[in-house]
């Protein structure tokens, strides 16, 4: 009786996940089907083609799209990992007041609404004179970045033992050469995983970048938004793919590898 | 023994194939402290959570005051748990966490305020209706643990090494305190741990487990003094275990010499194994004992002292005795009779356990 | 001290870059929400809330955030729970599945729904192979609410999935073990224990879906408007930024609302979902 009833069970729990599932991933999947379809209409397949993929590669205004964003997210995320990794290891040992403040201020970028993020940045910009173009972009990745940097290392940082440290310094280790060789190891795991959520963050942002850019610059986020307001290309779904298996692959790496390190 | 209240027959557990109990029989009398007892892994805690509902059992019944409740979900059953890590519910205080299982019922308000009131006092902890579960210290949250399963007045009280995380003084109040409770309540008790000084504290009956099977089943001191096998007999306390040849009955040959024991029954010339206590054995002078030997190691541990004895053949003797022998001295030993427990020799590895699986 | 002071020092640069870039543009906002075009103080801006137009498109969004808050809310819960009780750990592959897409670019992700819903879409071709008549999918207030939900579902179940996954087993078993039914278990343990990551999950699918332009540009067509798309249509097409600051101001208030939330019922960050 019970046996049945679990079975009866587990197999609602599995129809619901696959439902979920299906959800989620059944838009992005006909997405992908649709990049190689050599028709044009989105109900009739018209045989299997990269037609769509050479349109992209032969696009210049999205290999231009392409380079910005990818020159943004590895810059972004390169300087929010420096500035975060200097900072977290400066509020680990601060004390608990400043401590609250400042991981008060972390989270404001994390919490507000990417429009008002986008908005405020917008107008600071112009009060400071800046002009709107690459340089702010990359700005206000970094400004948005930094967090996630933060939150990803702060919690290894706080598990590293403060014991391995003074040990090493007990041992006749200067505090720099102890930092490099004992706690930096350590926290390594937590750096990289910052730098690739970075990264990823930078690549998925479409709002912020939307308030910061100007006319003259665009990521492939502000490129698709444009586009597809006058009409989904099937460029667009080759670009599309191509993007989400780069997501993909960086998400995988940034999840499962460290993981696969800590266990060695 | 009065009717059982509960009856385990032929219980089998496995977990990913890997078996944790084998064809498991046990019962368990009203009114009763009994204790399942074994190193971790041995299948104790699994064969509670079969009988709380927790797990439900591959092969077997569970037969509760005469009727099978092997099927019955643990909301079900008459009986309550006392869990390891306590399992309070943090987000409420101490009097709801008393009341879930009364409103549950759905007990009127008063008789769950008077019950709130008569478990705390049970447990020593009157007035902490309104305290946050947080601000208690462990032997606290073991205490209102208890509180919380006794006032659903359960006939059995199932608990799973709950002194496990407290330190060692506290544990030993927590003992005297459960053993005051099952006194004053009247319920039964079954109590799961690998510490054998709670076993032996507590307990009215010891259920000694070892890799998913019985071992011994008995009363504390014959646990404790006629060990059925090695593994009880190690498990429970410490002990010399010394290879042995039965002459005859009430003669055994031990390294070579010849000691006058009680036991009977085992036939001549068989090997066997002799379970000597540390503290059974006494030290006499060289000529009065039926061994000799010299004292190799000595240590003081408070109660006693505690000495090594290596007999020529090399065997070394553990010896707990308040009389101190100086490392190198050249002692007798000697055994009374009746301090000699004569075991079977398990013929393989697996006999040992299934042997005394009866 | 010499050294702790020096230590602090590494802090320096995260410091300066968060007072310009987070805290003076913040400030920026509520100056440009307080003043006019001449600069002078008026709470015109704030409370040009209240015109017919606004005041729609704001409750419009409230009505279309709540509705696919409680959506993302009733559908992953469940879904955290069984991803919990089948003991598939944080690390697992599973679980990673399910919160992927909250990393996929939400453009694409958008995208994707206008794909389906169009008139010409895949849905509609489905319909016409089944001879079914053609349906009007998008531009309704209903492919905004799927575009919500389908965007924000991973937000909510992660928080949910990682405050479950701290309740102990033996907390449930003792609720089972005091004559708790499963409805009652649910009630009583469950969801009371798991209030930290209900609230941030309802955070981080309520705040983005309240100030949504996107979604509501792309699958809502230019006919409904939420007050995201007022506000960004002031910055972005040469309207009155002063006027997009005051309304971001009245935006502000509902996220700092749910900040408070989060303060003051997930105190040890156990919702969070990073």
């Amino acid at each position: 009786m019970s046996r049945l009833k679990s079975i009866f069970q587990q197999t609602w729990q599995n129809l619901y996940l696959a439902a979920i599932l299906i959800f989620l991933y059944a838009p992005i999947a006909t997405m992908m089907v649709l990049s190689f379809n050599s028709s044009k209409s989105r109900t009739q397949w018209g045989g299997f083609s990269l037609q769509w993929y050479r349109d992209m590669f032969a696009s210049r205004n999205i290999m231009a799209a392409l380079q910005n964003t990818l020159l943004i997210a590895f810059l972004s995320a390169l300087i929010a990992t420096v500035i975060g990794l200097a900072a977290c290891i400066a509020i680990n040992s601060m004390r608990t007041v400043p401590k609250a403040v400042i991981m008060g201020i972390t989270n404001i970028p994390m919490l507000n609404a990417d429009i008002v993020t986008g908005i405020s940045l917008m107008l600071a910009f112009i009060a400071f004179g800046i002009s709107l173009g690459f340089k702010t972009v990359l700005i206000a990745h970094i400004t948005f970045n930094i967090p996630y940097v933060i939150l990803s290392i702060m919690p290894k940082l706080k598990q590293t033992s403060r014991a391995t440290y003074e040990a090493a310094m007990d041992l006749g280790a200067g505090p720099i050469y102890a930092f490099f060789k004992i706690v930096f190891p350590d926290i390594l795991p937590g750096v990289l995983s910052g730098f690739l959520l970075a990264f990823t963050m930078s690549l998925d942002d479409f709002i912020i970048t939307h308030f910061t850019r100007g006319a003259g610059i665009n990521t492939l986020s502000t490129l698709i938004y444009s586009e597809v307001r006058r009409g989904i290309r099937p460029s667009m779904y080759a670009l599309s793919t191509m993007i989400f298996l780069i997501v993909l692959s960086l998400l995988i790496i940034s999840n499962f590898a460290p993981k696969k390190k800590e266990q060695i | 023994m009065n009717q059982p209240l509960i009856n385990l027959k032929n219980i089998t557990k496995s977990f990913d194939g890997a078996v944790v109990l084998d064809d498991l029989n046990l019962s368990v009398a009203e009114n009763t402290f009994v204790t399942l007892l074994g190193p971790s892994g041995c299948g104790k805690t699994t064969t509670l959570r079969i009988i709380g509902g927790f797990e439900t059992a591959d092969q077997g019944q569970v037969i509760f005051d005469g009727e099978d409740i092997s099927k019955l979900p643990p909301n079900k059953r008459q009986l309550n748990t006392v869990f390891q890590k306590y399992a309070l519910f943090t987000h409420m205080n101490i009097a709801e966490n008393i009341a879930f299982g009364l409103k549950i019922k759905g007990k009127s308000k008063t008789y769950i305020q008077d019950k709130i009131k008569y478990a705390l006092k049970l447990v020593n902890l009157d007035g902490f209706e309104n305290r946050s579960v947080s601000s208690l210290s462990g032997g606290q949250q073991q205490r209102i643990a208890i509180a919380r399963a006794i006032v659903n007045e359960p006939r059995v009280l199932l608990l799973d090494e709950p002194l496990g995380a407290l330190d060692l003084k506290l544990r030993q109040d927590m003992q005297y305190e459960l053993i005051r409770l099952k006194n004053e309540l009247g319920i039964t008790f079954i109590y799961v741990t690998h510490d054998q000084e709670e076993a032996l504290t507590m307990s009215d009956t010891i259920v000694v487990m070892n890799q998913g099977y019985i071992q011994q089943t008995g009363t504390p001191e014959q646990i404790y003094n006629e060990p059925e096998n090695a593994f009880v007999a190690d498990f429970i306390g410490e002990s010399n275990i010394i290879h042995g040849t039965m002459i005859r009955d009430e003669l055994v040959e031990i390294l070579g010499a010849r000691f006058a024991c009680v036991d009977k029954g085992f036939g001549t010339n068989k090997p066997v194994d002799v379970v000597i206590r540390p503290e059974d054995i006494d030290l006499v002078e060289p000529s009065r004992g039926t061994l000799t030997g010299i004292c190799t190691h000595l240590i003081f541990k408070g109660v006693h002292y505690e000495m090594e004895v290596t007999t020529p053949d090399g065997f070394e003797w553990l010896v707990h005795s308040t009389d101190m022998c100086p490392v190198g001295k050249q002692v007798g030993i000697h055994v009374d009779p009746f301090d000699i427990q004569i075991m079977n020799k398990p013929a393989s590895e697996d006999e040992e356990a299934v042997g005394v699986n009866e | 001290m010499n050294k702790l002071l020096r230590k602090n020092l590494l802090a320096g640069p995260y410091l300066f870059w968060s007072l310009g870039f987070i805290l003076i543009p913040l400030l920026l906002i509520v100056y440009y929400g307080f003043t006019d075009r001449e600069g002078s103080f008026t709470l015109s801006n704030i409370l040009s809330i209240m015109t017919p137009e606004h005041r729609k498109s704001l409750w419009l969004a409230l009505e279309l955030s709540f509705v696919s808050t409680v959506i993302c809310l009733v559908l992953a819960y469940p879904l955290a729970m069984v991803l919990r009780n089948r003991g598939m750990g944080r690390g697992s592959f599973i679980v990673f599945i399910f919160i992927l897409p909250m990393w996929m670019n939400f453009l694409l992700r958008t995208m994707a729904w206008q794909t389906l819903l169009e008139k010409n879409g895949v849905i509609n071709g489905l319909l016409a192979a089944l001879r079914l008549p053609p349906q009007g999918l998008i531009n309704t207030s209903g492919a905004i609410i799927l575009g919500m939900v389908y965007n924000f579902l991973p937000f909510m179940v992660l928080p949910i999935y990682n405050v479950l996954c701290k309740i102990d087993d033996d907390t449930i078993n003792a609720a089972r073990d005091l004559g708790a039914n499963f409805m009652q278990t649910l009630f009583l343990v469950w969801l009371p224990l798991s209030i930290p990551g209900i609230i941030s999950g309802i955070t981080m699918v309520f705040v983005p879906a309240l100030t949504t332009f996107v979604i509501s540009n792309l699958l809502g067509g230019s006919k409904i408007l939420l007050i995201g798309n007022v506000i960004e249509q002031e910055f972005t097409r040469g309207g009155n930024w002063h006027l997009g600051a005051g309304l971001s101001l009245v935006l502000m208030i509902f996220i700092l609302i749910s900040m408070a939330l989060i303060a003051k019922y997930d105190k040890n960050g156990e919702g969070s979902a990073f």
